[in-house]
């Protein structure tokens, strides 16, 4: 098995998964109807892209595990997903700030990998981005929209970017699997995503009338699986069933 | 086991009843969601890719095609699924683009990736399939399901699903 392969699908499937499972616990209370069907829907996309990779990541590790043992029978250590996904709801401006920079990194990380060398990654990548983009583009105008609203609005939308801003660099963290598997071109330099990624959200705040903050202690840790506290409730609860009845099917 | 041409030719007309459980004026044809049929041994193996990633239609497509080959004696058959090339409205055939216009779904501009940079609409001319008016508005990217979107017509006011471009 290609150890580090398998740990970088793990570290994009966990993303769109636990993401998915955030936003899933959001439905029926978005703003309004056709709101809270959007969010559902990144749900759902996020939880097919999370299904698509970790299948990938079964087979790299080729001992018997399915994507559904990898999503539902392991330990919180053992996830790879950065901190910012699993950061609570909150109000909707946190939900659209948090959507924000993962979409706006999944954008351009995913533009990338369409031309990585393991073909998968590269189909899978070409998938997803068809699907961010739209993603991209709805929390785009929804930062905007709360950003340039009214002043109770654009506080919230402010407080929302603030709350979250530390979370943001885990996201372009390298490590050795990040290294192997460059010199391979199966995955990219994050340092070039990274740019992009400040150039889009500089862009964005400007539109709509926010400040960036300033850079202060960053979260750190996701790559070799610690977490915030959150991430074991979600499991506790995205996992009990499996683990309750283990023999269970869908 | 060698697998007849003619076989082929019955099954991919066999697909042509299968129709999509949202919008069952398409059939699984209609949508291009069947992407090869190929043989190994005494196994007929149909390839599949979703419209989008999480499509929960997916499973039902997969229980579908092995029903539908059975009732026709056709017995030894795997679903794969595939996401290369990923799916593009592009291959929604002309007589589906119609189908959908008459249920009431705009079809998806054609041509168009719908690139339009962020917040200049990316389709403009998204014409309602009521009262076939272009003076459209969209009311949010996602409708009753994530491959459509919801727009207004401004003329006749009514608000309808559009089959966004991917
Ligand atoms: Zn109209």
């Amino acid at each position: 098995m290609n150890t580090n392969l398998f740990k970088y699908c793990l570290r994009l499937g966990d993303n769109s998964l636990i993401l998915g499972h955030r936003l899933a616990e959001y439905c029926s209370y978005g703003p309004y109807l056709e709101e809270d069907i959007s969010i559902t829907n990144t749900s759902l996309d996020l939880i097919g892209q999370a299904e698509a990779i970790l299948k990938y990541a079964a087979l790299v590790e080729n001992a018997e595990r399915t994507a559904d043992d990898l999503a539902y029978r392991r330990p919180e250590i053992e996830f790879y997903n950065v901190q910012l996904v699993e950061q609570p709801n909150g109000n909707f401006a946190h939900l659209i700030a948090r959507q924000f920079f993962i979409d706006a990194f999944n954008f351009y990380l995913y533009s990338a990998l369409k031309e990585s060398t393991d073909n998968t990654i590269a189909s899978i990548a070409a998938k997803s981005l068809k699907e961010v983009t739209y993603h991209l583009r709805r929390s785009s105008e929804w930062v905007i929209r709360l950003g340039d609203g009214t002043s109770e609005s654009k506080i919230k939308m402010q407080e929302a970017i603030n709350d979250f801003w530390l979370y943001t660099f885990e996201m372009f963290e390298m490590d050795e699997v990040d290294e192997e598997l460059i010199t391979k071109a199966i995955t990219v330099d994050l340092k070039p995503i990274q740019d992009l990624w400040n150039k889009k959200v500089d862009e964005i705040l400007v539109m709509a009338t926010l400040t960036r903050p300033e850079d202060g202690y960053m979260a750190t840790g996701s790559r070799k699986g610690y977490h915030s506290e959150h991430l074991g409730y979600i499991l506790a609860e995205m996992q009990y069933l499996p683990r309750a009845y283990p023999t269970a099917k869908w | 086991m060698v697998v007849a041409e003619k076989t082929y030719k019955h099954i991919w007309k066999l697909f042509e009843q299968i129709p999509d459980p949202e919008i069952p004026v398409l059939s699984i044809l209609d949508l291009g969601i069947v992407r090869r049929i190929t043989s190994e041994d005494d196994t007929i193996v149909i390839t599949i890719t979703p419209t989008y990633s999480g499509c929960p239609a997916m499973n039902l497509f997969e229980e579908d095609i092995i029903a539908k080959l059975k009732e026709n004696n056709i017995m030894n058959v795997r679903v794969e699924m595939t996401y290369d090339p990923p799916w593009t409205t592009a291959w929604i055939t002309d007589k589906a683009r119609k189908g959908l216009e008459d249920y009431g779904i705009a079809p998806p501009v054609r041509g168009s990736q719908d690139k339009g940079e962020l917040f200049k609409e990316g389709v403009k001319n998204v014409r309602c399939p009521l009262c076939k008016s272009t003076n459209t508005k969209v009311i949010s990217q996602f409708g009753s399901t994530a491959c459509k979107a919801l727009y207004k017509c401004e003329d006749c006011l009514e608000p309808f699903d559009y089959f966004k471009c991917i």
